[in-house]
């Protein structure tokens, strides 16, 4: 029982898992469970109590059961208790301080990284405001290599996301061709597969692998399938770069996705014996989002958030070159508008890097949600400045196979510039090479025809196998 | 200043994909013109999730067939996206015949009540004239619904089958597609698995009129026969309409049906989530 009483009113929380969800900012996923604060005065008296809880709390006391569950268990004993010398001591308001400290620099940050748990980030990230959320993660530094390098300073990666509803080999090489001739494509090519199956899977592959052999292009392919799938297309022959897959921050919730953590290590060692990278061998792509647990029933009266921070806690037992949250992708009953995606895409960007994730964002929404270009603008220019790692790249910003709005090739353009952010140095010189940057660096916007890479593509001939 | 693509190399590639392509660049943004399309896209979409249902409008395109009004127990369109929990819940029975009836056809605005108003009642008759002998419950028009309500509706008319008829979330190109959930003995509580479903029901664009109610009429006969509806009747599909069950790759977003696919399960509302 945690209690404290604040102008003559006393507040009450039964335990850490209701208080965390007290001290959260608002969120319909939240009033969706019934565990939302009573009232913005009883969401600020969580706060007060959980500043001035030791964050050593979080060691002996969890929020779902240890016995029950493995996410848990990963959490507990992986944790690494020199590592977190540095703030063993502190309450979650003080380290909230020190992070924010100037002397906190992008080396302590990486050393303390394995020393905290999910809770813990989730506990101070609900006593950080916006600007606190895009200073701490803009001090990390998380790299990763495959063929590109990912996270290095001064540099946005993009997923180029060419998604097609027939998984059409044609349609999806227009849009492989016209993110490249925007600069994007350096995260990866990844694309949502339309029918989910072992030989689609195999074809998509075998057709990003093509061009990008073909035009020499220093980036990594996925087709984003179960992960079950990417191990048979494995055991096949296939050219499997990355293995996707999305998790969720409990065990029921990741049975629901039909996975569990031996599975994704399986997956991670059948991608790691194909030695397919040129300079690293980060091959794990993952994606979360907020709401996830709690749509599989899976949530144990947990907030959201905290469960977003115990997604990316197992994402980050499989060191993954890219993790993203789809953050607005949910829907409103969990992220109800502008607001609230704004602030849990700064939450889930922020958070994962503590954890030492190389965090990326899918800057969305869906069309029911109270939200629209405006708001995917802010959240973007402040992720940004935040650093983040990657985004998505979709002709248009229209996804038309999954039906939602994502950011565009020209959205990438746009951060890219007004930030000074460059791709990643192995794609930008593949740019260069293509005759596809101005005297400054930047994708120059010409006449496409001239390009020997258009001239290429658009004389091949795709035909669906 | 904008910079459309003059000789085009994407022309060809163009033509297989209607994903926004060789948009041309005004500076780094989108040209004005491009930036209006998608905005237009966009107001559609909105406008169809928040336009209400027109009863009279359905009602008069049902002919001779009763229609019946009710709604869920979200009062209202903000508490409905807030409240998908409620959305499955019948505000009231009053007014329902007893029945029993072999099929109840309900048509729910979901998230389109564009959809639901453009493609329902034409199913809807479509169906009643493949489906001789069997005998039909008033047609239910249920506002603020989600797929489960159905299930509620049909129950308490003492139906064998519910048929929940309901505009599928939009997208920026389609705000009209419609989606046809199906359930055996149904009742409150009925879980996803238990269901078939066939979307993406928008002609002229997606599957016909024709098209769904032939698919549904089989599913229909077949499930009778089986006395079964969701994966065991999927797995009696012909093959050209069995599904793939979707794991699909976007975090919680599970069992999304390609275009047209009769499938077992499926999210409810095009959304995200099963309801």
């Amino acid at each position: 029982m945690y209690r404290i009483d604040l102008a003559g009113t006393r507040h009450r929380f039964p335990d850490l898992k209701s208080l965390l969800a007290a001290a959260t900012p608002l969120r319909s996923g939240d009033e969706l469970a019934g565990i939302a604060a009573e009232s913005a005065e009883a969401r600020v008296a969580a706060r007060h109590i959980l500043a001035d809880l030791p964050l050593k709390t979080f060691l002996t006391e969890t929020v779902v059961p240890y016995e029950e569950d493995e996410v848990t268990r990963l959490i507990i004993d992986s944790h690494d208790q020199a590592a977190f010398a540095p703030v063993a001591s502190l309450t979650v308001g003080e380290f909230r301080d020190w992070l924010l400290d100037d002397r906190v620099r992008a080396r302590d940050l990486t050393a303390l990284s394995p020393g905290l748990t999910a809770e813990m980030v989730a506990a101070v990230s609900k006593l950080m405001r916006n600007q606190d959320l895009i200073a701490v993660a803009r001090k990390c530094r998380v790299v990763r290599r495959f063929r590109s390098s990912i996270g290095l300073r001064g540099r946005l990666a993009v997923r180029l996301q060419p998604n097609h509803p027939t998984d059409d080999p044609a349609g999806i090489a227009a849009s492989i061709l016209d993110g490249l001739l925007h600069g994007c494509g350096d995260a990866v090519i990844g694309i949502n597969p339309a029918t989910d199956n072992v030989e689609g899977a195999i074809a998509l592959l075998r057709l990003i692998d093509d061009l990008r052999l073909r035009y020499a292009i220093p980036t990594q392919s996925c087709v984003l399938t179960h992960v079950t799938n990417s191990l048979q297309a494995i055991e096949r022959g296939a050219p499997v770069d990355l293995v996707f897959q999305s998790v969720a921050g409990t065990q029921g919730a990741n049975r629901g996705f039909g996975i569990d953590l031996a599975l994704l290590a399986e997956a991670q060692e059948a991608a790691l014996s194909l030695k397919r990278g040129s300079i690293g061998n980060d091959v794990m792509y993952f994606e979360t989002g907020q709401g996830s647990a709690l749509s599989a029933g899976a949530h144990h009266g947990v907030d959201q958030q905290t469960l977003e921070v115990r997604a990316q806690a197992v994402a980050r037992a499989f060191r993954p070159l890219l993790v993203n949250s789809v953050v607005g992708f949910i829907g409103p009953e969990y992220l109800y508008d502008g607001r609230q995606i704004i602030r849990a895409g700064l939450e889930d960007h922020c958070t994962g890097k503590l954890l030492g994730l190389p965090m990326g964002v899918d800057v969305c929404y869906t069309n029911h949600a109270e939200a629209d270009q405006n708001d995917m603008d802010n959240l973007l220019t402040l992720l940004g400045v935040a650093g983040v790692s990657f985004v998505m790249g979709v002709p248009g910003a229209d996804d038309i196979m999954l039906n939602y709005q994502s950011t565009s090739f020209h959205d990438a353009l746009y951060v890219r510039d007004v930030l000074g952010v460059r791709p990643a140095p192995e794609f930008e010189a593949w740019l260069e090479s293509m005759c596809m940057l101005d005297t400054r660096g930047r994708v120059a916007p010409r006449e496409i025809a001239t390009l020997p890479l258009a001239r290429a593509i658009a004389d091949q001939r795709f035909t669906t196998p | 200043m904008s910079q459309p693509p003059a000789d085009d190399p994407l022309a060809r590639l163009r033509a297989a994909t209607q994903a926004r392509i060789g948009l041309g660049r005004a500076g780094h943004a989108m040209p004005t013109r491009a930036c209006l399309d998608f905005d237009l896209g966009h107001a559609r979409a909105r406008d169809a999730v928040w336009t209400p249902l027109d009863v009279d409008g359905v009602t008069a395109q049902a002919s001779d067939w009763p229609v019946i009004a009710v709604r869920s127990q979200a009062p209202d369109r903000a508490t409905y996206l807030r409240r998908p929990d409620l959305g499955r819940e019948l505000a009231a029975a009053d007014g329902l015949p007893a029945g029993p009836f072999d099929l109840s056809i309900i048509i729910g605005d979901g998230l389109s009540a564009r959809a639901a108003q453009a493609h329902g009642a034409a199913l809807a008759l479509d169906l009643r004239q493949r489906l001789p002998g069997w005998s039909l419950a008033p047609l239910v028009l249920a506002h603020q619904a989600r797929v489960a309500l159905g299930d509620a509706i049909a129950a308490s008319m003492g139906a064998r089958f519910a048929l929940m008829l309901i505009g599928e979330r939009p997208g920026l190109s389609a705000a009209d597609s419609l989606g046809a959930y199906l359930t055996i003995d149904p009742r409150p509580g009925r879980m996803d698995s238990e269901r078939n479903c066939v979307s993406n029901i928008r002609p002229p664009h997606g599957l016909s009129i024709a098209q769904a109610g032939e698919k549904l009429a089989w599913l229909l006969t077949e499930g009778r026969r089986i006395g079964a509806t969701g994966i065991a009747l999927k797995d009696a599909a012909p093959t050209r309409d069995r599904p793939h069950v979707h794991h699909q790759s976007h975090a919680a977003d599970p069992a999304r049906p390609a275009s047209g696919q009769a499938v077992a399960g499926g999210d409810g509302d095009g959304g995200p989530f099963p309801p």
